[in-house]
């Protein structure tokens, strides 16, 4: 358990990725199985463990100490299992041997074994046999709040790291493995083959497309390609073979668990690639909404049904990657997309359609089309070459997207953090704000946060004024001059507005970041509120 | 007598009417009695000042000559009489110099702890319980939440990073006087022989505790302006905290932050200071030893400074020993 809780310490504090990288590399080599498999899953989010209430934590502190004492500690630390962590021991004692205290799969099969009425004493149990960082460890484990920064992404790709595998083949075993993965280690480690999958409802890398850039499209013949629209959802994989069903992000994220609605209604066999949307199918006439519905859906293990009645998810899809267990990723995309025409015109029509293809002659007209999309939630159009077949990665050529032009506003700077890592000693990320009219005045009020987009010498820059022109400080945190005459205004360009209870200023913008730094402006010339609520309704509309 | 009539609060700090002279006072009087270095602890300005050797001359490097109008030295143990009333200085453990005082009339006997630890610091001297009628403690880790772990052992989370993240420059926060040392002998002890790099803030203070038969091993400046990065490649430079945030951190390779605070135990202080590695060393006492101290002293009143001073008093309640907080402004709860 040490090493783990010793890794999840340093993890929560990493900000860089190479960082994260290095210390789990390091760990899934100097750990030995099975702990090191039950860390994996515990990171990648597929491990099982025995729930425990916050309640019953609460109980067990509270059988050996004061509830003032504790309500000081707690009211000081602000989380409950770092709080246990921390007060369990009342006295001082010897910090127990790292090689004295259960192992990671110990406490898991130990948990995973325990009968209803067994769980507090055991609970009470571990609490006494861990120290201070593996209680704390453990807690996060057994309510299940395992909040580090650390995707399942990032986790394999520290295997990659390890043993010098390539991560797309470490992701076409994955989902065909259980914890504590021991078969993989061993390939990883070169002493065993690789292991052989028995179902092909696992996940598979997923093809993924270049931004057009100028002068791409002019050596391209129109006709070698199809287009389509690309809407703004996740993108996503269904899995279903043998009365498996899955669903999973493109980054190989199991979500099955949060879309019920719609792994419930899988009624084929086979891998099909697409794009997650909230609202009605194209067969079903009722629109498609927006993202920030979709945002409703996103992040969550379960889900009520309220939440299903309100925001409906379905699946718009365009590619098929298995027809039942037969691999067609060679096949060409018209064919492939024929066979899955077949497949969703008999699955359920409120819940599967299929992209619908935009006919285009010259790559003008695609433009002009691409530029006026007949519906809010498309963010421009893919370009997929008729002949290719199904490859994983970000080749250049079989796949283009081609976005609506970013959204630009002028914005001021209100407030600067410093960043980290490398950047800690800069102010990096800025809080910007746009004019609007309020009860004392037009006053400018804080729309989005920004931390890249710059360049090094424009931190410089950036860096300098913060410092030279700070009027407050909260924390970490510097509020910079900012008055008509006087601030620094920064063009701010973004992807898409949403509407937000959680901002003052009632909206919240996506991808944002800096564009240019307008030294020729005054914060008097920056945009208005009324702009981007302007765009809210142009959306809406 | 009451104890209040011998030593009570007062805007200025701890006040003995019957001695004339304050204890650690915020602002100028004209006599102080100083605990120990810290500048939250040891101003400058007052009339006369009485302390330890070791902490007079602390003042007189970080305030310059003329710190004071007149100072007296005083040895561990050695009895001063004040205007009638007896004073004596017993090592704190804190940082080097850090001195208890001994306020005695009549039979009545109060402890100022100052600030102190009972952990052990190959630094100074360590702590000496002395028998008292009254305990001021203080409280900056009041809380059982603080149970600050062996220092090698923090150490050597450091000296781990160092192995995992050879390229990394990696910058130590401590505070100048006491934890900079201290935490530099630690990385000795625990085997670092390389090269140590000082921020400027640091220089003078560490020359006065080599001076003071302290080693620190090979420790060099690292603040020359033209040092190129790579010459910090995988080095360890102890500055204090404050410096990291600064332009100065900026010469060094993919700086990797460590702070050696007593704080660092609660991981949101961490997260939120940056600290990608925090290092659980403090010279402050952690709740147990706040408590094993007031039981091994066995006071009949014990008096709660500065810190988490509700959740003393309310531990003293429960174990009824009469307990009261004093509710003193002026000393950095930060301090550490």
């Amino acid at each position: 358990m040490k090493a783990f809780a010793t890794l999840l310490d340093r993890l929560v504090l990493t900000p860089s990725r190479n960082g994260k990288l290095t210390l789990l590399a390091d760990y899934f080599r100097d750990t030995p199985d099975p702990d090191r498999g039950y860390g994996l899953a515990a990171l990648a989010g597929g491990l099982d463990l025995k729930s425990v209430k916050p309640a019953m934590l609460r109980d067990l502190v509270l059988e050996r100490m004061d509830p003032v004492l504790f309500q000081y500690s707690y009211d000081y630390v602000g989380d409950l299992a770092e709080t246990i962590s921390l007060v369990w021991d009342g006295t001082r004692k010897d910090e127990i041997d790292d090689d004295h205290q259960p192992r990671l799969s110990e406490v898991v099969t130990r948990m995973n074994a325990l009968g209803r009425t067994e769980v507090r004493s055991a609970v009470r149990d571990l609490l006494d046999k861990l120290d201070t960082s593996s209680r704390f460890a453990f807690l996060k484990l057994v309510t299940g709040a395992l909040r580090i920064g650390v995707s399942a992404r990032l986790a394999k790709q520290a295997l990659s790291d390890m043993s010098g595998k390539d991560v797309t083949e470490i992701e076409t075993l994955w989902h065909g493995l259980t914890p504590p993965y021991e078969p993989l280690f061993a390939w990883l480690e070169g002493r065993a083959d690789k292991p052989v999958l028995a179902t092909p409802a696992i996940f598979h890398s997923v093809m993924l497309a270049n931004p057009v850039e100028t002068g791409d499209l002019e050596k391209l013949d129109p006709a070698d390609y199809a287009a389509e629209w690309k809407w703004d959802g996740i993108r996503v994989q269904m899995s279903s073979y043998g009365g498996t069903k899955k669903l999973y992000s493109r980054s190989g994220d199991d979500i099955t668990g949060a879309f019920p609605d719609v792994v419930g209604s899988i009624n084929f066999e086979g891998v099909i690639d697409g794009e997650l949307l909230v609202g009605g199918t194209a067969r079903s006439n009722n629109p498609t909404r927006t993202f920030s519905d979709l945002q409703q859906r996103l992040n969550r293990k379960t889900v009520t049904g309220k939440m299903l009645d309100e925001y409906p998810a379905f699946v718009r899809a365009y590619d098929l990657l298995f027809e039942s267990d037969l691999d067609i990723r060679a096949e060409n995309f018209l064919e492939r997309r024929r066979r899955l025409g077949d497949i969703i015109q008999r699955a359920p029509h409120d819940r599967f359609d299929l992209s619908e293809l935009v006919s285009f002659a010259t790559w003008d007209e695609l433009d002009r089309i691409r530029i006026a999309p007949p519906d809010p939630v498309i963010e421009g159009v893919m370009i997929k070459r008729k002949d290719s077949p199904y490859q994983a990665g970000r080749l250049k050529g079989p796949w283009f997207k081609w976005k609506r032009d970013p959204y630009n506003i002028d914005a001021v700077m209100l407030y600067a953090q410093r960043g980290h890592g490398k950047r800690s000693s800069y102010y990096s990320d800025f809080t910007f704000g746009v004019w609007a009219e309020t009860p004392d005045g037009e006053e400018l009020v804080p729309v989005g946060k920004a931390y890249f987009g710059f360049t090094d010498a424009e931190l410089e820059v950036l860096d300098k004024f913060v410092r030279d022109n700070t009027v407050d400080r909260f924390g970490p945190v510097r509020a910079v001059r900012a008055e008509r005459d006087f601030g620094f205004v920064l063009e701010v360009a973004f992807e898409g507005i949403n509407r937000s209870t959680r901002h003052k200023s009632g909206v919240a913008m996506r991808f944002p970041r800096i564009a240019r730094l307008r030294y020729d402006k005054l914060p008097r010339d920056a945009d208005r509120l009324s702009t981007l609520t302007a765009m809210l309704d142009a959306k809406a509309g | 007598m009451k104890p209040e009539a011998l030593l009570h609060p007062t805007p200025a700090g701890l006040f003995c009417p019957i001695g004339r002279f304050h204890v650690d006072p915020v602002r100028p009087v004209e006599r102080a009695l100083i605990t120990h270095g810290h500048s939250d602890h040891a101003r400058a300005g007052h009339a006369k000042v009485l302390a330890t050797r070791q902490t007079l001359d602390i003042m007189r490097l970080r305030y310059g000559e003329d710190f004071c109008g007149e100072e007296q030295a005083v040895a561990f143990g050695e009895e001063i009489d004040v205007e009638g009333v007896r004073v004596s200085f017993h090592p704190a453990g804190h940082v080097l110099g850090s001195a208890q005082v001994a306020i005695e009339k009549d039979g009545l006997r109060i402890v100022v702890s100052g600030d102190y630890k009972r952990g052990v610091d190959p630094t100074c001297a360590p702590f000496e319980p002395v028998a008292c009628d009254v305990f001021i403690t203080e409280a900056t880790f009041g809380l059982p939440v603080f149970h600050h772990p062996d220092p090698r052992q923090e150490i050597d989370k450091l000296l781990t990073s160092l192995k995992q993240f050879p390229e990394r420059s990696h910058l130590v926060g401590a505070y100048a006087l006491g934890k900079a040392q201290r935490v530099i002998r630690l990385i000795r002890d625990c085997g670092y022989h390389e090269p140590i790099y000082i921020h400027g803030a640091l220089a003078k203070l560490c020359d006065y505790y080599v001076g003071q038969g302290v080693d620190l091993g090979d420790i060099r400046p690292a603040t020359i302006e033209k040092s190129s990065p790579d010459a910090f490649k995988g080095a360890v430079i102890v500055g204090p905290p404050s410096a990291f945030q600064d332009r100065w951190a900026r010469r060094f390779n993919e700086p990797l932050i460590a702070f050696a605070s007593g704080w660092m135990m609660v991981r949101q202080r961490a997260k939120q200071g940056g600290v990608e590695l925090p290092l659980v060393i403090s010279d402050h006492c952690d709740w147990p030893e706040l408590l094993s101290t007031i039981e091994e002293i066995g006071p009949s009143e014990v008096w709660v400074t500065h810190g988490r001073e509700e959740a003393l008093v309310r531990w003293c309640e429960l174990k009824n020993i009469p307990a009261r907080p004093l509710h003193l402004v002026g000393y950095e709860d930060e301090g550490d």
